[in-house]
């Protein structure tokens, strides 16, 4: 029984055990686990945050990202944008507020220029998943082997140049001395002098101060508006469908309530 | 004036019988419990899927250039398009959750014994029909999981010995799954296969209407009739069980419609996540998943790595596929106990139904993540134990001890 026990352990592991890292090599705020992605915050009734969300996109993104399944009106409605207001400063070209969000340029040749055709992104938080898209935006980093100049942390040697490289500054990836652990889940400390050891990790991103537009708090914030509004593109219907939901559990439960009393009427019959 | 329209009526077309024959005169045991109403839950998505799947029919667009964006159309431009396809897609793993129940229930009760074969196999036809509805209806949006699952699928037909190559290029109408194979799984999807369901499951009803229904205790509640000739340990379907069905449906509706409005991808298992991505035949997913459903049986698949006789693992592995879905249709020959129910059958029919449940649910999961050799080797002990429910059955039912039948039906 015993060998059974230990055979069913030693094959449980190889079982369950799944070696994901749905964020590559990132290294967030738990050391002990490279490729966690960083918690996004994805709140559609937050109209402010979809649309700052939506000008980052339409100004940094657009260009070659298209959103070619939803329409501007469509957007300019849900994020409560005045139609002028919206036609004035996010459509770019001769698009008119009804048409679909898409983009000049040739598929062909962008292939030829990065590798890939920069995919439509009307459904990529769907696809990755918010958080995916977070982590991702954030984790540009120089290097210089690349043909762009930039890697990215959880997209390896991504063909898309860092377009937030302004905004953001010049981030590097560096290598820290970060305390170590000891077996029993504390912090190794040296038996001698008491100090806590430490051993050397690498893949954290640092950036060079005073490169970037914008604070790395605003830069993350900025992000998380990004990344809202990615995943409000994906599911526009959201927060009606949730509405509609509501109402219709409530009225089915009501319904149910119904329905058992006159059930319970009639199984009176049968005693 | 209302009872000379009546029998206006009925002198040509049996109206008045049919109703007594099938809702106010129909035997409905009284000890069924909450294992029978899958039955009726199932008449609910039929009906769900029809009416979701005629206003799809306005807007889809069966053609590899426009499927997918006529599918995203559907969701944003289409005035409440998505509640029609959340309802479509939600309706479909609800759809084979409730038929695997129903059909467990079958198993525990032995409602496929005699006399009941005929009803068993009829049934079985709609489940195949549910697998075919299914497969074909996943292919439609033409994402990536689409795709490939269509790939994987119907290349299972070129591993066919000497004919399999030109039986999956006949199959697929092309070289490669392209449009021509999107248009004839629409086809199939939209018509063919919905018009056999709908009559395979009015023969089902029918079958089921002739030789009664079976009831927890498996005992012929016909045996005891009072002097007007109604069995009496029976109620009439119509109203008592329809009533009590209101609010069975009530309650499954409320369940329903919280997937359909909160979670209408169901965490990746009603929509795969994959599915997001249009179709590309030059970009393979790292890990093609079917839809939980069939995550059983591909495991089967999975589970031949070796060739025998010259013939590929992978023909094997569909030989096994496509057993472990039909073996369900021999079980009312396999069967030899004088009992029906679980309750009276002996230790070796509850230990082997009980195996059967673990492997298919360990089989689900396996089918569900990408292989490893621990993984495959599962598979391969899981689908022997799978299949030994079934094939030892004749000689367990048939010697194990089994408990005393009651005479008249128990109730709890």
């Amino acid at each position: 029984m015993r060998y059974l026990a230990l055979i069913f352990l030693m094959f449980s592991a190889n079982f369950i055990a799944e070696s994901s890292a749905p964020c590559g090599s990132y290294v967030g705020d738990d050391l002990e686990h490279v490729g966690i992605c960083d918690i996004a915050v994805v709140d559609p009734t937050d109209k402010a945050s979809l649309q700052r969300g939506a000008q980052l996109y339409m100004n940094y993104c657009l260009g070659c990202h298209s959103l070619k399944y939803s329409r501007y009106k469509r957007m300019a409605e849900d994020l409560e944008i005045p139609l002028e207001l919206f036609k004035e400063n996010l459509i770019f070209g001769d698009q008119k507020i009804g048409d679909l969000i898409t983009i000049g340029m040739d598929p062909k040749e962008a292939k030829e220029w990065f590798g890939n055709t920069p995919p439509d992104l009307t459904l990529e938080a769907g696809l990755r998943g918010p958080d995916w898209i977070y982590t991702y935006l954030k984790s540009f980093y120089v290097d210089e082997s690349r043909p762009l100049g930039v890697n990215n942390m959880v997209y390896e040697n991504v063909g898309m140049p860092n377009v937030l490289f302004n905004m953001q500054g010049e981030q590097r990836s560096v290598c820290k001395q970060v305390p170590s652990k000891a077996p029993n889940g504390g912090l190794k400390q040296d038996p001698l002098t008491g100090k806590i050891v430490t051993v050397e990790k690498c893949g954290f991103l640092e950036v060079v101060e005073g490169t970037g537009e914008v604070s790395k708090e605003q830069f993350d914030t900025n992000m998380k508006d990004l990344t809202n509004f990615m995943a409000y593109i994906t599911d526009p219907a959201q927060t009606e469908r949730e509405m509609i939901g509501f109402y219709v559990i409530m009225y089915l439960i009501i319904f149910t309530i119904l329905a058992f009393l006159l059930y319970r009427e009639f199984k009176k019959d049968l005693h | 004036m209302v009872n000379k329209i009546m029998s206006w009526f009925d002198e040509r077309l049996p109206i008045t019988a049919t109703i007594e024959r099938h809702l106010t005169k129909y035997p409905a045991p009284i000890n069924m419990n909450i294992w029978y109403l899958a039955g009726v839950l199932l008449v609910v998505v039929l009906v769900i899927q029809l009416i979701s799947g005629i206003w799809l029919l306005m807007n889809y667009e069966p053609t590899a250039e426009g499927a997918f964006a006529s599918i995203q159309y559907i969701m944003r431009d289409v005035e409440y398009g998505w509640m029609i396809r959340y309802m479509h897609t939600t309706g479909s793993s609800v759809f084979f959750a409730l038929i695997y129940l129903h059909m467990f229930r079958g198993m525990m009760y032995g409602s496929y014994q005699k006399p009941r074969e005929l009803l068993w196999v009829v049934g079985w036809f709609t489940f195949f029909l549910l697998c075919a509805l299914g497969f074909t209806g996943y292919v439609l949006p033409w994402g990536q999981m689409s795709f490939w699952a269509a790939q994987v699928i119907m290349s299972l037909f070129g591993s066919i010995p000497f004919i399999g190559e030109d039986l999956l290029i006949w199959i697929r109408g092309d070289y490669l799954i392209s449009g021509i194979t999107l248009n004839r799984l629409f086809a199939l999807h939209v018509v063919l296969l919905p018009l056999a369901l709908i009559a395979v499951i009015f023969i089902h009803i029918l079958a089921l209407h002739e030789v009664g229904s079976n009831n927890p205790d498996g005992v012929d509640v016909k045996k005891f009739k009072d002097e007007d000739g109604v069995p009496l340990d029976t109620k009439p379907f119509f109203p008592y069980d329809i009533m009590h069905d209101l609010y069975a449906i009530g309650v499954f509706l409320i369940f329903f419609c919280f997937i359909m409005f909160f979670y209408p991808d169901g965490g990746g298992y009603v929509i795969e996540y994959v599915n997001y991505e249009p179709a590309d035949n030059l970009k393979t997913p790292d890990h093609i998943v079917p839809a939980w459903y069939y995550t059983p049986y591909y495991a089967m698949l999975r589970a031949i790595t070796f060739p025998i006789f010259g013939l590929s693992a992978k023909f094997l592995g569909f030989v096994v596929m496509a057993a472990g879905i039909a073996i369900f249709v021999a079980l009312p020959w396999l069967d030899r106990s004088p009992v029906k129910s679980i309750r009276y059958k002996g230790i070796f029919s509850k230990f082997f139904l009980s195996l059967f449940v673990v492997s298919f649910f360990v089989l689900g999961y396996l089918g569900s993540v990408p292989p490893n050799p621990v993984r495959t080797l599962f598979a391969q002990i899981f689908t022997f134990t799978y299949f030994a429910y079934f094939f030892l059955m004749p000689i367990y039912s048939k010697y194990e001890k089994c408990k005393p039948v009651p005479e008249r039906v128990t109730l709890s």
